[in-house]
């Protein structure tokens, strides 16, 4: 058993050692090529990314800026005329001409118009100014959201089936060794502990949130990953969903709580507002929070290997990429913490809505237990 | 001076992250220091308020970044 575990160690320690040496030395490939390909590169360019001049300065901002944000185009690697990148469909629904469906390579990275369409910035702008465009696009955002979640259905779908087929008696095998924990986690520690009698109703919503997340922040660390959880857009729907699934289940001490709080006659004007505010500011502060913490970190990953091309030295690399890779482990654990976050917070709003027996404060316990000792 | 004021809000913002979270892992350390065995409990809680406060501060980035 023992020297099984050493020889694990030994492989996959040289196997990370032969990786980080490799993956040095192709970020000294890309930094001493880049000087070459910018003085070839004398196109003149709509986005901020590309260097026209070897002598000027790289700008890391805009480049890290556009790796976070969303595409019309899906771009694995490369640059400028030898980039590799997958086209994706625009659709758009138009004012004046209706629905319009056309592949994104025809803007040519935003140098072609096609149709009265001009790509600037990743934004469609319309040539003809009367016109309202609704732009509902798959973007890269939105194929990563599809892949993400045929992945979660087939995954979970697959170990529902192996646990039909096997039983729940025997122990787990495979994909199920790695979700039942977590699975159980969900339910019994974030659901039951904070919900309480009536948590087995909300479950569902709560591991679809926490696997959505999860798995999405997973995706966007991979460098060709999408950076899905990092658009506001997404987080904003999924504290949505909270809030719906909250407001729509609060029960009459939970509305009674909001509008007649247990305080002074003379505090409700300062506190019933407050009240009220506080059920939309809970879920904005869940759709700040995720989208931040997973944008602030791709932002950290990318400035730290970008220093390199700031300097333009290799001698950086080392330096640079051995703190791009503890930035990295740091945000694995972040990634699993957000999603954890989200959905506890999410459990805890769920449970304060549906709480049957709720101890107001206002009941003087001392009373009852004086109360009590008379019998 | 050049670049834009945003960035020193940035890192006000993060001044009252570190502080934040130094308090609470301070207060845990002294906490599993008196009772070693409610460690994990104490663990689960230092996590849950550290991801608040980071939260907190991040709305500051954010308002930094939007600049």
């Amino acid at each position: 058993m023992t020297t099984k575990i050493n020889t694990f160690t030994k492989f996959s320690s040289i196997l990370l050692l032969v990786f980080v040496l490799f993956f040095s030395a192709i970020t000294n490939l890309n930094a001493s090529e880049h000087q070459e390909v910018a003085t070839a590169f004398d196109h003149s360019h709509a986005d901020a990314n590309h260097v026209e001049d070897a002598n000027k300065p790289i700008d890391i901002t805009a480049i890290a800026l556009e790796h976070v944000a969303d595409s019309h185009s899906w771009h694995l690697w490369g640059e400028g005329h030898d980039a590799v990148a997958l086209p994706l469909p625009v659709i758009l629904y138009s004012s004046t001409k209706g629905l319009q469906v056309f592949s994104s390579a025809r803007f040519e990275h935003g140098h072609a118009a096609y149709n009265g369409y001009n790509l600037a910035e990743e934004k469609i702008i319309s040539e003809d100014p009367l016109e309202t465009i609704y732009d509902i696009s798959i973007t890269k955002n939105v194929t990563q959201m599809f892949l993400s979640a045929i992945v979660l259905f087939l995954l979970f779908t697959s170990i529902a089936r192996a646990y039909k087929i096997q039983g729940v008696t025997t122990a787990p095998k495979g994909k199920q060794s790695f979700f039942e924990p977590l699975v159980t986690f969900v339910r019994d520690d974030i659901a039951k502990g904070n919900i309480g009698h009536g948590s087995d109703k909300y479950v569902p919503y709560l591991l679809t949130v926490f696997f959505m997340i999860l798995i999405n922040n997973v995706f966007g660390m991979i460098p060709i990953g999408a950076n899905l959880t990092g658009n506001i857009a997404f987080t904003l729907v999924l504290s949505v969903f909270t809030l719906i699934v909250t407001n729509i289940n609060g029960n009459g001490a939970y509305w009674h709580h909001i509008f007649m709080p247990p305080a002074p006659k003379w505090l409700y004007p300062i506190l019933v507002p407050i009240e009220v505010v506080g059920i939309l500011t809970k879920p904005f502060a869940l759709m700040i929070r995720l989208f931040a913490n997973m944008t602030a970190g791709h932002i950290i990953v990318i400035s730290l290997v970008g220093l390199i091309f700031v300097f333009k030295s290799i001698y950086i690399a080392p330096v640079s990429v051995a703190f791009a890779l503890f930035i990295d482990v740091l945000e694995c654990l972040v990634a699993f913490l957000q999603a954890y976050v989200f959905t506890m917070l999410t459990a805890l709003f769920i449970g304060s809505a549906v709480a049957d027996h709720n101890d107001d404060g206002v009941h003087n316990t001392d009373d009852e237990a004086i109360e009590g000792s008379k019998h | 001076m050049t670049g834009s004021i945003a960035a020193i809000g940035a890192g006000l913002a993060v001044i009252g992250a570190g502080i934040g979270i130094g308090q609470i892992g301070g207060h845990a350390m002294d906490a599993i220091a008196r009772q070693p065995e409610a460690t994990s409990k104490i663990q689960t809680a230092m996590i849950i308020a550290a991801a608040l406060v980071e939260g907190v501060a991040l709305f500051g980035v954010v308002v930094a970044l939007m600049k």
